[in-house]
């Protein structure tokens, strides 16, 4: 039943896909509606801000991002198994058997 | 697969950090320049968000459908690295297009799309941590939609008008660009694994600890 | 099969389930088809929820004077010099819909908590799809009254030329509402037993939907222009289509394994 459910599902999904590749690029329209507009060359764009400093920007992100994550991971890695110690010497100490 | 860790994460590593030399003797783009040399990582992590998110929904979809735990961790451990990831992604987009389009964020498809998926996973972490007991298969759904996402995100820039270069630029890179792009994509996919492996150890460790939590109570 | 009854008239449900044996046999003596039984489940849930919904019309009436505020903080947010902003009529009926489903989702499902009648939906011998499907139908027809309402308001409202085009703005209206309800569904159904159930809903539910209520907005923007772009709203509409299939697809193929415990 199911499988029937998806096939005639996924031959819907094709149909208006289908459908929609038949209209050609939309011309630019007075309100601009087709699609996800973009904004026509943007000529606020003499900037102040030089380029080597955002590349810069950039990548020391991306390194401090991606170390960071490393350390997060390890520190909650090690408090994991900090807990761990204590809960199984608290089983051990009780003599209980687990 | 142990024993892979530490070689593959000293890869990584180096890789990591001869990039960078490798992107600085790379041929300049015409008409962008200097800053264009963000795309090396910049597209290469988006390529990596997208294996993080693929990662996350298949791992949900066999936890869900076969109700493995350690689906459920590679789930966690996706999401949790297409929300870092997208993170990188979403801040070295708009520095380099402050200079190459003059603003630093457009309502485009591509990025809209890629900002509606990354909130897709925050939403996914946010469930996960707040959602109270049942929220690992409540999410798995969740990260479901989230990939069924990638698809579009990835074709979005192709089928509409954008700002953000189609995906026909990756193939067509010249020479000097490829080298440097595909070593990078290589660092950073190594880089993923070394980070998901990581992270699923984690989840397990804390999995172990509950089982831990429970035998105490049961007693 | 036990007898289920609960305050909250689940008795359609309890009833049926008592009597599986008539269920198969109807009078004409032949067995029902799979697809007939599913139907009818279908139906069954749905009429519960309205036969509920008719009685107190608590969501209804909450709902529509939620979706009627919204309108009006809107109109006060985004007219400017006594003029409506252009396209400001689209989103504002979309964001409308957006909140005010959000709400009715929210209570639909409380009120499931409350009587726990979910676990009763989910012990009847019917299929989870059809429960979903049957939910998912209550909603739509409770968010269509709703917007019976609120599309003439905002038409009123902002002058907006909602009814020129009336037949492409229907199927906007009911290709939207499907997909935010299908979504909107799955996900108050799976958030009635978890914490912060509340704030989880429009966390989850929300971006998943922007790309609905991107071509809702659209396609309904296209719509109010001077010279209204049908082909535009058209290609909104299929692209509408295509999300209610796919988030449609996707809330079924999940429903059953996210309920079962």
């Amino acid at each position: 039943m199911k499988l029937r459910i998806l096939a005639l599902t996924l031959l819907l999904a094709a149909a208006p896909a289908y459908a929609n590749q038949q209209a050609p690029a939309k011309p630019p329209t007075a309100a601009a509606q087709d699609g996800f507009v973009p904004v026509d060359a943007p000529l606020s764009a003499k900037d102040t801000i030089p380029a080597p400093r955002l590349v810069a920007i950039a990548y020391g992100f991306i390194w401090v991002v991606v170390f960071g994550y490393v350390v997060s991971v390890r520190l909650r890695l090690s408090k994991v198994e900090r807990e761990m110690e204590t809960v199984t010497r608290r089983i051990g100490a009780g003599g209980r058997s687990a | 697969m142990k024993k892979l860790f530490v070689p593959i994460t000293v890869l990584a590593a180096l890789m990591f950090a001869y990039a960078p030399f490798m992107i600085l003797n790379a041929p300049y783009e015409s008409t962008m320049g200097l800053v264009q040399k963000i795309f090396y990582f910049h597209a290469a992590c988006g390529m990596a968000m997208f294996a993080a998110a693929f990662v996350s929904g298949i791992g949900s979809a066999a936890f869900l459908f076969g109700r493995k735990p350690s689906a459920d961790r590679m789930a966690v451990a996706g999401a949790e690295l297409t929300s870092i990831i997208g993170l990188i992604v979403l801040v070295t987009g708009p520095l380099w297009a402050r200079k190459a389009w003059g603003v630093w964020w457009q309502w485009d498809a591509r990025l809209t799309s890629t900002l509606v998926m990354w909130m897709i996973f925050n939403a996914y972490l946010l469930l996960r941590r707040y959602g109270g007991p049942g929220s690992d298969r409540l999410a798995a759904a969740v990260a479901l939609f989230g990939m069924a996402n990638v698809p579009f995100v990835y074709w979005s820039v192709n089928v509409w008008r954008t700002l953000h270069p189609k995906t026909s630029v990756i193939p067509s890179l010249q020479p000097g660009m490829r080298g440097p792009f595909w070593f990078c994509v290589a660092a950073f996919l190594l880089l993923f694994t070394v980070l998901l492996a990581l992270r699923t150890e984690l989840e397990k460790r804390r999995q172990q600890l509950d089982e831990l939590y429970l035998a105490v109570e049961g007693d | 099969m036990n007898r289920v009854i609960s305050k909250s008239g689940n008795r359609a449900i309890a009833d049926s389930a008592d009597k599986p044996a008539e269920l198969d046999r109807p009078i004409t003596g032949v067995p029902d088809s799979p697809i007939t039984r599913f139907i009818r489940d279908v139906w069954l849930v749905c009429r519960k929820d309205l036969l509920i919904e008719a009685r107190t019309r608590e969501i209804l009436y909450t709902t529509i004077f939620f979706a009627v505020a919204c309108v009006l903080v809107f109109a006060f947010g985004f007219v400017r010099e006594g003029r409506p902003v252009q396209d400001a009529a689209a989103g504002i009926l979309w964001i409308s819909i957006a909140f005010s489903g959000t709400l009715a989702l929210g209570r639909a499902f409380e009120r499931e908590r409350q009587g726990e009648t979910l676990r009763a939906l989910l012990i009847a011998p019917i299929e989870r799809p059809a429960l979903y499907l049957g939910k998912l139908l209550g909603i739509l027809i409770l968010l269509a009254a709703v917007e019976a309402l609120v599309v003439p308001l905002v038409a009123l409202m902002f002058q907006a030329a909602l009814f020129d085009h009336a037949a492409l703005m229907l199927g906007l209206l009911i290709a939207g509402t499907v997909g935010f309800a299908a979504v909107g569904t799955l996900f108050a159904a799976m958030l009635v037993r978890a914490r912060s159930r509340d704030v989880m809903l429009p966390v989850l539910l929300y971006p998943i939907t922007v790309p609905v209520i991107i071509a809702g907005v659209r396609g309904t923007a296209a719509l109010l222009m001077p010279e209204a772009d049908e082909p535009m709203a058209r290609a909104w509409l299929s692209m509408l289509v295509f999300f209610d299939v796919v988030f449609l697809t996707l809330a079924l193929w999940t429903f059953e394994p996210v309920m079962t415990e």
